[in-house]
């Protein structure tokens, strides 16, 4: 499996890290303080204030999220598909964040057929 | 030629235009502005209505449960269904339902059932893979993957790549090279499906197109049975190829649909934007964009709309679908162009669908065929094969 994992720095989740975020349209990824993915998502062209917004947005959903990495790029959504291919490849199943996908299949990287939610 | 519509061609125009216009734009204001799906909700809610109206599964022949609708009929249909946010690549976020994959329709029966009808049954989905690393405007030659007969399975290897959909799909129609001695006539037609072992998607590659992303497919040593083989060994290019000629079609339908779009946005905006104490409608400079936006517009459309009479009198119009092909694909991207220009700032600005159009608009020119090849096409057929 060759997809491209989100390879940014961590950062702690805090008012102050919130507030020096781009403004930009990008992907993100939110864990608790073990670092287990909490939710994967997007700030696309209908966020507020970009990542910025986007990420406070989804950080005050989990309550035990503790730190954030992102990444700024204008292909967004479809980054947003290929991370959430590519964690179902690594873990078999998506963040709780992201497991209500309804009838929306998730793609899959690498050999074999993976298990696709609601399907 | 005449264009002049039936009064059936005017009724479906007007239901079209109405349903585009009160059931799928005032959805996209809450839309990400590149969406390509709608929430499971009003897709249902909207397909409903789709089948109510009696033009649910456009594209599927009618002996086998489509309407049945003439192809001009259907690209007159396409101008109108292209005009929203989405309306390029998702002409109305796919509420009239697809065909599936045109191939199928010439398989054997044990292959209907194992594949066209669960995929018009919404069961199933494939993809359609020809384009490889060495290229895709000539695949007869740049066809690298290999089908190998073992016993009565074929062995194949090779990879694949610019591939939509592969990554959520059940299956895939894959094109192979069987006798290297034969060029074109070497290639033939498998049904591969993606749990066979071998079959790999190596990666994703993003586009211009946010939403619509295409993969990059391995196969090693993948073995399929001979009962996958879709049509006759060695007889797969011209399946390949009969598909090319006519997706154009459409493919320059949906450009002169946003194109008519941004053209009316245009107008409108110039007659209620001020500069220097009056509207820029009186501006010269802006009457004669748009007056060049109508000229590509009507180039484009009658040219498409030529295209369609003559397949559907079964002329031969693989040059009319290579010509209004590469015409849309330009002119179309030349009105987006200025109707932004028109729009200053707001042009840019993703409040409006002109940048996604513009986007979107720039691969239209490589999709299906680049327009050199086009115009390839074009030369052969005036000119002469051999050119002299």
């Amino acid at each position: 499996m060759t997809g491209v994992r989100l390879a940014k720095p961590w950062l702690n989740l805090d008012e102050a890290a919130i507030a020096a975020l781009p403004g930009q349209l990008g992907v993100y990824e939110i864990a608790d303080a073990n670092g287990g993915t909490l939710e994967l998502g997007f700030a696309g062209g209908r966020s507020r204030f970009g990542l910025r917004s986007a990420i406070a947005e989804a950080a005050a959903k989990h309550e035990a999220a503790a730190r954030f990495r992102y990444e700024v790029t204008m292909q967004y959504w479809s980054r947003f598909e290929e991370l959430l291919a590519v964690y179902l490849a690594d873990h078999g199943e998506l963040p709780p964040g992201n497991a209500d996908r309804g009838e929306q299949r998730v793609g899959r990287l690498g050999a074999g057929r993976i298990a696709v939610q609601g399907r | 030629m005449d264009f002049e519509l039936s009064t059936e061609q005017k009724l479906i125009l007007e239901t079209v235009r109405r349903f585009v216009r009160e059931e799928i734009v005032p959805l996209e204001a809450d839309l990400d502005p590149d969406a390509s799906e709608l929430p499971p909700h009003h897709r249902e809610r909207l397909v409903a209505m789709t089948k109510e109206l009696g033009f649910y599964g456009l594209d599927i022949p009618a002996e086998y449960g489509g309407p049945g609708i003439d192809l001009t009929t259907r690209t007159l249909m396409a101008f109108e269904m292209a005009q929203h946010r989405a309306g390029l690549y998702a002409p109305c976020y796919g509420v009239f339902g697809g065909a599936g994959l045109a191939q199928l329709y010439e398989a054997d029966d044990d292959q209907k059932e194992r594949y066209l009808y669960p995929v018009l049954r919404g069961e199933k989905r494939g993809f359609f893979a020809l384009t490889e690393p060495s290229g895709g405007s000539d695949p007869a030659r740049a066809i690298r993957t290999t089908a190998v007969r073992d016993g009565d399975d074929w062995i194949l290897d090779g990879e694949k790549t610019f591939i939509s959909g592969a990554d959520k799909a059940d299956f895939g129609i894959v094109f192979a090279r069987t006798d290297p001695e034969l060029g074109r006539k070497g290639i033939t037609c498998f049904l591969v499906d993606t749990d066979m072992p071998g079959f790999r998607v190596r990666r994703i590659v993003h586009t211009l197109r946010s939403t619509h992303y295409a993969a990059e497919l391995e196969f090693n040593r993948v073995r399929v049975p001979g009962r996958n083989v879709l049509g006759e060994v060695n007889q797969g290019f011209a399946i390949a190829n009969d598909r090319l000629s006519r997706n154009r079609i459409p493919y320059a339908a949906g450009c002169v649909g946003v194109a008519l779009k941004a053209q009316e946005m245009a107008i409108a905006y110039a007659k209620t934007r001020k500069t220097f104490g009056d509207y820029l409608s009186t501006r010269q400079a802006v009457q004669w964009m748009i007056v060049d936006n109508e000229i590509d517009l009507r180039t484009a459309r009658a040219l498409t709309l030529e295209a369609a009479a003559r397949a559907d009198a079964g002329k031969p119009f693989r040059t009319e679908a290579a010509i209004c092909k590469l015409v849309a694909s330009e002119g179309a991207s030349r009105v987006v162009d200025r109707a932004m220009q028109i729009h200053g700032g707001y042009g840019m600005t993703k409040d409006l669908p002109l940048e996604r159009w513009f986007r979107e608009l720039r691969i239209r020119r490589v999709g299906e065929g680049p327009n050199e090849i086009q115009r390839l096409i074009v030369a052969r057929d005036v000119i002469g094969g051999s050119f002299h």
